[in-house]
């Protein structure tokens, strides 16, 4: 089709003879202007040059854009070469406001360049924008459609939160309008508005249902986009329009719609696709829905055959809804032949799309990449970098313990070529994950990590170096394997600092300093003195940062000891304590003092041996007595920081400070737990760079073992057993010799298919499931945002030849016949685990037995239903949370059922949004035989949304899974009143820049007036303190908890109550409103 | 969503530019360039999808672009496109273009820059996909240009005074 556009300027001034004589629009005398502009830049050489003719045609176009005489018209021409210098990367600031009146006071086609100009030169920030509103009022309410085309575009494009309300009620107005292309603009528009303040256009979403079913298949079309976003959001509430979204989709497909639809004689393409990713939303977990689609999906497959670049994109989106509802054993069996389709396709995008859905299916399926193994090796091979990634992408997903060397290597060797700089970052950080999760021993370990470090540079996430620090410093728990390790690493680093550390990158060079400080002692070969030499040069070398210089110096101080290296270090010393950075000067200071008083540095650098885990103390009572004498002798009691600042706010009257309010970062400082460190990792955190990372790796975790794995592998590690350190791994035996890479030859493909595909095949499957999918899936079941399918059992049960554990079925569908086909006791816990509704019956019972449990200095205070959170064995955890005035409690009730008891059990918790802190220091607990252990934790808010989840992990020595469980409050369980005086709310509502409006229902009762009753409601629910009611209007008050302070203004306004909310946090007036909306629903 | 489109010709000068989220002006010419500069490097034969780079998003970022003799068409959107659509979606777009300018080329883009941004605001709105029929904005486009010309008889006997006022 490129032959359409295969015009090319090879004669520039032919071809602009040939503009003018354009048909259509008339030319105008000024276009030559534009013209003749562009005609200068094309003659222009250098950069230099363009930068002063663009310069000297901004400067006319301000002269003329300011100059009375200048018609619109002219105007229309000025914006146009506006925008063509803005292009450029010009600023042309100044025209901005001559847009906003040309979309203003122009006709119809000024304006219509004005309303372009503003919608590329303005963004939803810019304050210009205020000037617009009233334009577009007017053009909403015109007669002539072109211009309310105009305006909801321009509302669609660039309308910022805080004017939604002035618009909304036009817009709306829209939904109804006679002509289609208004209304299914108008529903984009809204759509618009639901994704920046979806809490505005609640109250329409009944009228998308009526989009939704509009007669004009394009609206419907348009209305697609807010149903596929709404359903992402919350599948659950749009259940019911399943059997609609089959229905249209077979209108579709079945050819039902106009011709007009077709494009290439295929029948909307476009809403095929869409509905088609909204089918597999609605049918993800669920057997009843995807039930319902099943024949569908089939009669689109078959439908999709012609041979267009289209139909593929509608296959593709087919094989993956059916890859992602309750599968269908023989939907599956065609969707794995379409994908063998595409990557069989000797077209290149194709291929591409087939690889890809390979990498989204190969988890459950790992047999379909068996299939195609040929293919993958060829397409590593291929030309095309983007090719090659994706084929990686698959290889990363079905690594296993017996095919991980041929993959790293493959990846490495990619990345030694790659430019990229985000493919290198994400592809190290993919092979540090696999070397840690299926290291076949340390030689190799250790190497694999070299080259991560050595090619992700500087450019590598931090977390990857940290983890590996980590690693070495904890250990195996064999202590001769733990040695082998780091003498390794030590043997390893001591012969690449010999070489050309120049070369290293930083980061590398600061992960050496620290083994070498660290674990030199452990290899006798290596003198103090020979380490510190090496250490030394690095510090001599130009491109030391110095930050790795700080590394150095504290790898020195660990390390030097003896006579040998006194006069080396002596010089650095001098050399360092003069220098004008502070921490390399208190780096060097410690290095000398601690270098020369042997028995200090022995108390302060114990050997590695004899070092016991410190506790540390991170509530600081033992200052307790420093700050009571300080207050004994005057000194004015400590206020936390955001009352600091409100007093401030007090005595000033306006505030025009505009970060006054930048609140209660303070926070975080003081609800630390304290928490178990080791010596050893604590000073190689002093460093700059990973002090700040919240120390997490210099936590010492009692009972964390060698956990190869980012997030939710805890468990492979259990049911494996730790990766073979002999390197006596029959399989590895396979690994072709690095040489055979140069030669093609099929036979070498095949022997490198072989080794990749290793443990694939039947036998192993279960090996892999269990290593490590049945976790990482356990995982992100509780996340509730699977990007693939839950279930892994995706065949049906008779399929299954051998009922290994691997196929547990999704919690979700505790029915499903493979838990009744027997399933391991694990299994049987893990569907116990998610929470089912059979139970809730006997909670009540249960309920009344807990609450007796509950902590003394809690009783009295609101109290929310105990609900049970998960169950393990003959354990189960239940929760609730109790308000006080400063936090909110969260208690977590462990209940034995069994007669023996249980120890060594752990509770962790963790959450995005809150800061958990937990009341007792220990962090297991020993439950003895049917009784009950309380465990409390604060609650305290990190970042307010309107429902706060936390996910927590419940450790429990007897079953090898660990049971994963989530807990969600609403924001509302933090508010607590704020008690104002009028004149302290006056001055604190100014200051505050975050504010929303809303309108909401008034609530009516008989013997209070309606802004009373409405106010009762709110107070009741949400814990409001009304500050002053005054006539009509009220001002309302409150805080999260101790900190973030929100105001509420409150006006009767005919049927509605107006609510202004302003607070320093942006999203809490949101979720207040939220709230609000709510309490007065229920009412 | 579609983050931004991108038209710039072989030696990276940019033809046009429209961005569906804010980025500062800065940014804005360096994703032009970025993204330049992953294009041009690729064969004709490659496939015709890119990961997003760093300015652009990230992994959940991709880019689709079609070269079209002396241009690049690249649309950059996120994961929930369909690649395939996209890149018919391109074609539809071209194909527009050609038909409203008999035999688009280059310079067409150049000298009419506010047209094609028109075409392409009845194509795309605010980041969603608003209509794919070729024959349907085409339509819309020629009811604006139809104004276009009576507006411009108008102005020549005179009726619409406001024509001539001025602007302060």
């Amino acid at each position: 089709m490129s032959d359409v556009v295969e015009k090319t300027l090879t004669a520039l001034p032919s071809l602009l003879l040939s503009v003018d004589s354009q048909p259509g629009s008339a030319k105008l005398s000024t276009s030559s202007k534009l013209g003749s502009l562009i005609r200068n830049i094309t003659e222009l050489t250098s950069k230099h040059e363009e930068e002063k003719l663009i310069q000297r045609e901004l400067s006319s176009i301000k002269d003329q854009v300011s100059s009375p005489n200048t018609t619109m018209r002219q105007m229309k021409e000025l914006m146009v070469r506006a925008i063509y210098c803005e292009m450029l990367g010009y600023d042309s600031s100044f025209t901005y406001i001559h847009a906003i009146k040309l979309a203003q006071q122009g006709s119809v086609l000024e304006k219509r360049v004005g309303y372009l100009a503003v919608s590329l030169f303005l963004n939803e920030h810019h304050e210009l924008l205020l000037l617009l509103v009233n334009t577009v009022l007017k053009d909403l309410q015109s007669t002539n459609l072109i211009e309310v085309c105009m305006a909801l575009t321009v509302v669609s494009q660039i309308f910022p939160k805080d004017m939604i309300p002035a618009i909304l009620p036009l817009v709306e107005e829209k939904l109804n309008h006679p002509k289609e292309i208004i209304r299914r603009k108008a529903v984009l528009a809204l759509y618009k508005f639901h994704l920046i303040a979806p809490n505005q256009v609640q109250h329409i979403h009944n009228k998308f249902r009526k989009a939704l079913c509009d007669k004009d298949p394009g609206v419907m079309g348009a209305s697609l986009h807010i149903y596929l976003h709404l359903i992402q959001e919350n599948p659950e509430g749009y259940k019911d329009l399943t059997t609609s979204f089959v229905t249209i989709l077979k209108q579709v497909v079945g050819g039902k719609l106009p011709m007009d639809f077709n494009y290439h004689s295929v029948p909307a393409p476009w809403i095929q696709i869409q509905l088609l990713q909204i089918l597999s939303l609605l049918g993800k977990n669920d057997p009843g829905t995807s039930e319902i689609m099943h024949e569908i999906l089939e009669e689109s497959l078959r439908r999709a055959e012609m041979n267009h670049n289209i139909t593929y994109a509608i296959l593709y989106e087919c094989v993956k809804c059916i890859y992602t509802i309750h599968p269908k054993s023989d939907l599956l069996e065609k969707a794995a032949k379409c994908i063998g389709n595409f990557v069989l396709s000797s077209k290149i995008n194709l291929k591409y799309l087939g690889l890809k859905a390979l990498t989204y299916v190969v988890q459950q399926d790992p047999k379909l990449a068996l299939q195609h193994q040929m293919t993958i090796i060829e397409c590593l091979e291929h030309p095309d970098l983007i090719i090659k990634r994706e084929t990686l992408e698959i290889l990363f997903r079905i690594t296993n313990a017996q095919n991980v060397t041929v993959i790293v290597e493959k990846m490495l060797t990619f990345l030694s070529t790659s430019e990229d700089d985000h493919t290198t970052i994400d592809l190290v950080g993919k092979v540090a994950e696999l070397a840690k999760k299926y290291a076949p021993d340390n030689e190799w370990f250790i190497q694999t990590m070299n080259a991560v470090f050595s090619l992700g540079g500087e450019t590598m996430q931090p977390d990857i170096t940290n983890s590996f620090l980590k690693l070495l410093s904890e250990g195996f728990d064999s202590v001769e394997e733990d040695r082998k390790l780091k003498v390794f690493a030590v043997n390893s680093y001591v012969s690449l600092l010999e070489g050309e550390p120049e070369k290293l990158p930083q980061r590398f060079l600061q992960v050496i300093s620290w083994v070498l400080g660290e674990f030199s002692h452990l290899q006798q070969d290596v003198g103090a003195e020979t380490v510190v030499c090496l250490l030394d040069k690095l510090l001599h070398m130009k491109n030391s940062t110095s930050e790795t210089k700080t590394w150095v110096l504290m790898a020195m101080t660990k390390v030097c000891e003896g006579a040998a290296c006194a006069p080396l270090v002596q010089s650095v010393c001098e050399t360092y304590s003069s220098s004008l950075d502070t921490v390399l000067r208190q780096r060097a200071q410690e290095l000398q003092h601690l270098s020369r008083d042997p028995a200090l540095r022995a108390r302060v650098l114990p050997p590695v041996c004899t070092r016991e885990p410190l506790e540390v103390d991170s509530s600081l009572s033992f200052l307790d007595e420093f700050v009571s004498e300080a207050l004994a002798a005057g000194a004015a009691p400590y206020k936390p920081s955001h009352q600091r600042q409100e007093e401030l706010a007090q005595t000033k009257a306006v505030s025009y400070e505009p970060y006054q309010l930048t609140l209660p970062i303070s926070t975080t400082a003081h609800t630390h737990t304290p928490s178990l460190l080791s010596i050893s990792s604590s000073l190689s955190e002093g460093s700059a760079d990973l002090s700040h990372k919240g120390g997490s790796s210099s936590l010492k975790l009692e009972g964390v073992k060698r956990v190869w794995g980012r997030g939710g592998y805890e468990a492979a590690q259990v049911e494996t057993p730790s990766p073979p350190q002999e390197g006596g791994d029959p399989s590895i035996s396979h690994t072709p010799p690095l040489t055979s890479e140069d030669t093609e030859s099929k036979q070498q493909e095949q022997q490198l298919a072989s080794s990749m595909f290793l443990g694939l095949d039947h036998s192993s499957v279960t090996l892999m499931g269990k290593g490590d999918s049945t976790p990482s899936w356990l995982k992100r079941k509780e996340r509730g945002q699977t990007p693939l399918n839950d279930a892994q059992t995706f065949t049906d049960p008779q399929e299954l030849t051998d009922p290994s554990p691997l196929h547990v079925v999704s919690p979700q569908f505790p029915q499903s016949p493979v838990i009744a086909n027997g399933t391991s006791d694990t299994e049987a816990a893990l569907a116990l685990a998610c929470l089912d509704t059979n139970r809730s019956s006997t909670n009540q019972l249960e309920d009344r037995g807990l609450s007796l449990y509950l902590p003394a200095e809690l009783s009295g205070l609101i109290c929310s239903e105990i609900s049970v959170l998960c169950s393990s064995e003959s354990l189960e955890l239940s929760a609730c949370h109790v308000h006080k005035l400063r936090s909110l409690e969260m208690i977590v009730f462990i209940s034995n059922s069994s007669d023996n008891a249980v120890q060594q059990i752990q509770v962790q918790l963790h959450s995005e949004q809150l800061e958990v802190s937990c009341a007792s220091e220990s962090q297991m607990e020993e439950v003895k035989g049917h009784s009950v252990v309380v465990r409390q934790y604060s609650l305290r808010v990190r970042k307010p949304s309107v429902h706060v989840e936390l996910i927590g992990t419940l450790f429990h020595p007897e079953t090898p899974q660990n049971v994963q469980f989530t807990y969600r409050l609403p924001l509302s369980s933090f508010i607590r009143p704020l008690t104002l005086s009028t004149e302290e709310y006056g001055t604190m509502w100014l200051s505050f820049s975050n504010d929303t409006k809303q309108n909401l229902t008034l609530v009516h009762s008989e013997n209070e007036g309606p802004l009373r009753a409405t106010l009762n409601v709110l107070t009741e629910d949400l814990h409001l303190h009304v500050v002053e009611i005054i006539g009509m209007e009220a001002i309302v008050a409150c805080r999260l908890l101790q900190d973030q302070p929100c105001l509420m203004h409150c006006r009767v306004h005919g049927d509605a109550l107006a609510v202004w909310l302003r607070s320093p946090v942006p999203e809490l007036p949101d979720c207040l409103i939220y709230h609000c909306q709510r309490a007065l629903q229920g009412h | 969503m579609i983050r931004a489109i991108l038209i710039f010709n072989n030696h990276g000068k940019p033809r046009l530019s429209k961005f569906y989220e804010h980025y500062t002006e800065d940014t804005e010419q360096q994703i032009i360039r970025e993204t330049f500069h992953l294009v041009s490097k690729r064969d004709e034969n490659v496939c015709n999808f890119l990961e997003g780079g760093m300015l652009i998003g990230g992994s959940d970022y991709k880019l689709i672009y079609r070269h079209y003799a002396t241009l690049y068409f690249v649309f950059c959107v996120d994961s929930s496109e369909s690649e395939l659509g996209i890149l018919d979606l391109i074609q539809v777009f071209v194909e527009t273009l050609d038909k409203c300018f008999e035999n688009v080329c280059e310079l067409d883009l150049i000298f009419h820059v506010d047209k094609v941004h028109n075409i392409l605001a009845e194509m795309v709105m605010g980041g969603m996909v608003l209509e794919t029929n070729m024959n349907e904005i085409i339509m819309q486009v020629d009811a604006q240009n139809k104004m276009e010309n009576t507006f411009l008889w108008e102005l020549f006997i005179g009726i619409k005074p406001e024509i001539g006022s001025n602007f302060k």
